[in-house]
């Protein structure tokens, strides 16, 4: 990037804290609109039945009601929630309709919704509508699932909805092969919960319909308004220029908000057939009840390795218990865990076959480092019941297996249906274990395994990993030059909470050599631009950054076209610094005087290629033998992403995200029993982490190989913190008891049991 | 039912159902926004309000509870000109990053060093455990509190003399 540097790389404090600290934030419950009603949403309680009756007679007579909605008055067909980003027929008999339309698959699925006065009304409706469900036998395990005994979709006669395969060169063949003694094959079951990002602000619509526009515009969006734009329009049948999604705050995304759910139909619909505005605050208990699940895996992988350590091949099964539909994004998760499950090793020969199975649970989606959390636990923790097996130390291990610098670009195994091919962009892994084990202290604390020191075992682990990012394949911005002489930067980006405000300016700011006070940013909406393509896959800076580049080196040329007619000169000729425009011989024009001719420009930025962050994670824990509570008592993170836009928005990324892996691997479970019925729907037994938990984290970030795939050398960044915390916890775990985990959680029951089988 | 309090240093009288917890109360009938609620039932700690001295979640208790009560919300301390030592150490430590539960936290903090100004780190990891933050990990929002303490030790001395 040819410009001058002041901004980016610089710590600088966020524009959004403004607002935020001072309680000015807009998140959508924050908005009151004339004549606004408010919706409740009825739910199933039954986790998979038919419904025979439904009566909602005495709710519409409740005073204050206004209407109920049910799949009757949305008409014949129901519409259903289509994958996001790539269409896969075989998965379109799976998508979720907006409301339960005859059959009900997970208990929390909408069967009807009532609009009142109030919300206090609403739900008092709620307990007025008479449901009859009869019940058939809920699937709740992947092995339940996988035997087909009860259907959650009759006509498609099974409920393995789609399983992809991951190959790299012949593995059968090389177990095949491996008949001396001089190889080693060892096989492994491990499974992950499920869990899932639980956002502090809950979900929330408001739609709102102008007749006399015709026009519909939804304020709640986040993370991908115009995908979803797309979506609403056609299941209402409205032309995309119809519809528009306003992004205003958003309390926190983490992969699970602003995917397209249910309610994204049924509010805005509710508001058209009413012709009033409606507002939906989804509650803590739904949000854990409705929102996309993650992270619910099974495997049973297996290695083959030489008896040096050296890994030949992987293979195996990976299990995903996906939930009751296939929503917008429910196929990353599975596709990620099998295409990036070798991470950053050197692994020649994989055969990976995952499924994604049906089960009567909330249907799942994404969450921060989707497939890669769950992958990277598998993995670390079969590395060091091998190493342990073969006598070789687990840093050893890693060292021999780990893709060197000299290999980059390095090929990743090849992931079918939807054929993709990744490749490792650059990075020197063997770097960043080396700086880890160094700030760890390894060869001192490596001396604690399994020592008992004032009642509590000590052990350590460590892990290495990849993060994958920058995920394209486009994203559009416009700058507009104001009367005021500001820039107003329109971004096809979203707004999560995770400071891309901020980070935008600064990239704005320095590639338009003006003060960062002179840049606006507006973000999210669709009234902004034509198309954007939002926040996910840690891309909003890789890619939202790069298009800004690109609008400012055509605003600039904007500006020096205007210019060059008032300064008399040539274009090229046209020097601009600091927000004037010059000409070789010294006349000089303001930009402010330059904003009457209306300068605009558009860019864009296009890439296939993801970034691949990396880095390696140390942990020391210390686990009490009475109680089985564990207390991490030092963490060490090193990564290296690149070029570093914002050194403490980073650093808050990484550190927030390891707290979120801890939550994942000590605390987190969306728990069900037999029967199909959730028994963690609150937040007094969904447990999250606290001040108190974990304070002992250290972060090392690094930008020596910036990607070579952008302008900026930015990779993304937003999810490397939370990917390898499984695994390292559960090797520091079995470093110390000397049983290796092979479950998450690692609740202190969990491990005293390890510990008193 | 009516009910009569003072808010961030303003008399209000309110109309309400009897159900209606504080929190609906400041921000639908009051319109203060900056109070959020995250889980309503009591385990975040985004609600958090100060009444009469005490840091409570507003949406555990009743409008018409509040009678002559003296509620306090983020708005209350805040002001236009400039940032709060305390929401400058927040900003300073990046120790907010989406800020839902930022002002529930800030009140909490407040409440804290107003009647602690020497809170100790434990006491603060200790009291702030009550607020569920889902982004930042919490280690920055310690070490603002922690850098706030001084501003609340000068006023605490200033007060005393």
């Amino acid at each position: 990037m040819n410009v001058v540097n002041s901004y980016v790389g610089q710590p600088i404090e966020r524009i959004e804290d403004l607002r935020l600290l001072r309680g000015r934030g807009q998140f959508v419950d924050d908005l009151h609109l004339d004549g606004m009603l408010h919706a409740a949403v009825l739910r199933s309680s039954i986790p998979h039945g038919r419904i025979i009756r439904l009566d909602t007679t005495a709710a519409r007579v409740l005073p204050g009601v206004a209407a109920v909605i049910t799949a009757a008055e949305i008409g014949d067909p129901v519409p259903t929630i289509p994958l996001r980003l790539v269409p896969m027929s075989d998965l379109v008999p799976y998508e979720q309709p907006v409301i339960a339309n005859g059959k009900v698959r997970y208990v929390g699925e909408p069967i009807a919704v009532v609009v009142a006065e109030s919300a206090a009304i609403a739900e008092d409706a709620l307990e007025l509508i008479a449901v009859e469900i009869e019940t058939l036998p809920p699937c709740v395990d992947t092995r339940s699932a996988a035997a087909n005994q009860s259907l959650l979709f009759e006509e498609t006669g099974t409920n393995l909805a789609l399983t992809y395969t991951t190959v790299l060169g012949d593995a059968d063949a090389a177990f095949a092969a491996a008949t001396t003694d001089e190889y080693y094959i060892r096989r492994e079951r491990f499974d992950t919960q499920r869990h899932t990002a639980t956002t502090m602000e809950t979900r929330g619509l408001i739609g709102a319909w102008d007749s006399e526009r015709q026009h519909l515009t939804v304020y709640g969006a986040a993370k991908v308004p115009f995908a979803s734009r797309g979506m609403l329009a056609k299941q209402i049948g409205l032309p995309e220029s119809a519809v528009d999604l306003i992004e205003g705050d958003v309390g926190g995304g983490f992969g699970m908000r602003g995917e397209f759910y249910p309610e994204d139909f049924l509010i805005p619909f509710a508001a058209r057939h009413l012709d009033r505005p409606v507002k939906w605050i989804e509650d803590r208990r739904e949000h854990l009840l409705t929102c996309n699940h993650a992270r619910e895996f099974d495997c049973d992988l297996e290695l083959l390795c030489r008896r040096d350590g050296t890994i030949l091949a992987v293979r195996g099964r990976i299990n995903g218990n996906i939930g009751a539909y296939i929503r917008s994004n429910a196929t990353i998760a599975p596709r990620n865990i099998a295409q990036f499950f070798s991470g950053p090793y050197r692994i020649p020969n994989i055969h990976i076959e995952s499924t994604m199975l049906v089960t009567n649970k909330t249907p799942t989606g994404t969450y921060r480092g989707p497939g890669r959390f769950e992958g990277d636990f598998f993995r670390e923790c079969l590395f060091d019941v091998v190493a342990d097996d073969l006598g070789i130390d687990p840093v050893a291990f890693r060292r021999r297996n780990l893709i060197t610098r000299d290999e980059m670009p390095a090929k990743l195994a090849t992931i079918t249906p939807v054929r993709q091919q990744e490749e490792l962009d650059c990075g020197d892994y063997l770097q960043t274990l080396d700086r880890c084990l160094a700030e760890f202290h390894w060869v001192d604390k490596a001396k604690l395994k399994g020592r008992l020191i004032e009642g509590r075992y000590h052990g350590v682990g460590i892990g290495c990993f990849i993060e994958g990012g920058g995920v394209g394949p486009r994203e559009n911005a416009r700058m507009v030059l104001e009367s005021d002489g500001s820039i107003a930067v329109y971004v096809g980006s979203a707004i999560v909470g995770q400071g891309l405000e901020t980070v935008c300016v600064q990239i704005a700011a320095d590639a338009l050599e003006v003060p960062m006070e002179r840049i606006r940013i507006f973000h999210g909406s669709t009234t902004y631009l034509h198309a954007g393509f939002g926040s996910f896959g840690s891309r909003s800076t890789v890619m939202g950054g790069s298009a800004i580049i690109d609008a400012a080196e055509n605003l600039k040329k904007a500006i020096r076209t205007a210019a060059a007619l008032r300064l008399n000169c040539a274009v090229d000729d046209v020097l601009l610094e600091a927000g004037m425009a010059k000409s070789p011989d010294g006349n000089v024009v303001g930009w402010t005087d330059l904003a009457s001719e209306n300068l605009r420009a558009d860019g864009t930025f296009f890439c296939d290629r993801r970034t691949y962050g990396y880095g390696a994670h140390a942990a020391h824990v210390a686990v009490d033998p009475g109680t089985g509570h564990v207390e991490v008592v030092d963490y060490v993170a090193v990564g290296d992403v690149g070029r570093i836009i914002n050194p403490m928005a980073l650093r808050g990324q990484i550190v927030g995200a390891i707290v979120q892996g801890l939550g994942s691997t000590f605390l987190e479970h969306l728990v069900y029993d037999e029967d199909g019925q959730l028994l963690t729907g609150s937040l007094a037994d969904y447990l999250l982490p606290t001040a108190i938990d974990y304070p002992n984290i250290r972060v090392f970030d690094q930008e020596e190989y910036p990607s070579p795939n952008n302008p900026l050398g930015a990779k993304g960044a937003g999810e490397g913190g939370i990917i390898p915390v499984g695994g390292v916890i559960a090797n520091a775990i079995a470093s110390a008891i000397g049983v290796q985990p092979k479950s998450l959680p690692l609740s202190p029951s969990r491990v005293w049991e390890l510990m008193n089988p | 039912m009516n009910v009569a309090f003072d808010i961030n240093g303003q008399p209000v009288e309110v109309q309400v159902e009897p159900r209606t917890t504080l929190a609906d109360c400041i921000r639908h009938d009051l319109r203060l926004t900056g109070t959020h609620v995250g889980c309503a039932h009591g385990t975040c700690g985004a609600c958090t309000v100060i009444v009469d001295g005490d840091a409570v979640r507003s949406c555990l208790i009743l409008a018409v509870q509040m009678q002559h009560a003296k509620i306090v919300t983020v708005e209350g301390i805040s002001n236009d000109d400039a940032l709060t030592p305390l929401q400058a150490a927040f900003r300073k430590h990046f120790a907010l990053q989406c800020g839902f539960c930022t002002p529930g936290i800030l009140i909490t903090a407040h409440a804290l060093l107003t009647e602690e100004p020497n809170a100790s780190e434990d006491r603060i990891r200790d009291v702030l455990s009550g607020s569920i933050c889902r982004c930042t990990g919490y280690i920055p929002i310690v070490q603002a509190v922690l850098e706030a303490r001084a501003a609340y030790q000068v006023q605490a001395r200033s007060a005393a003399a």
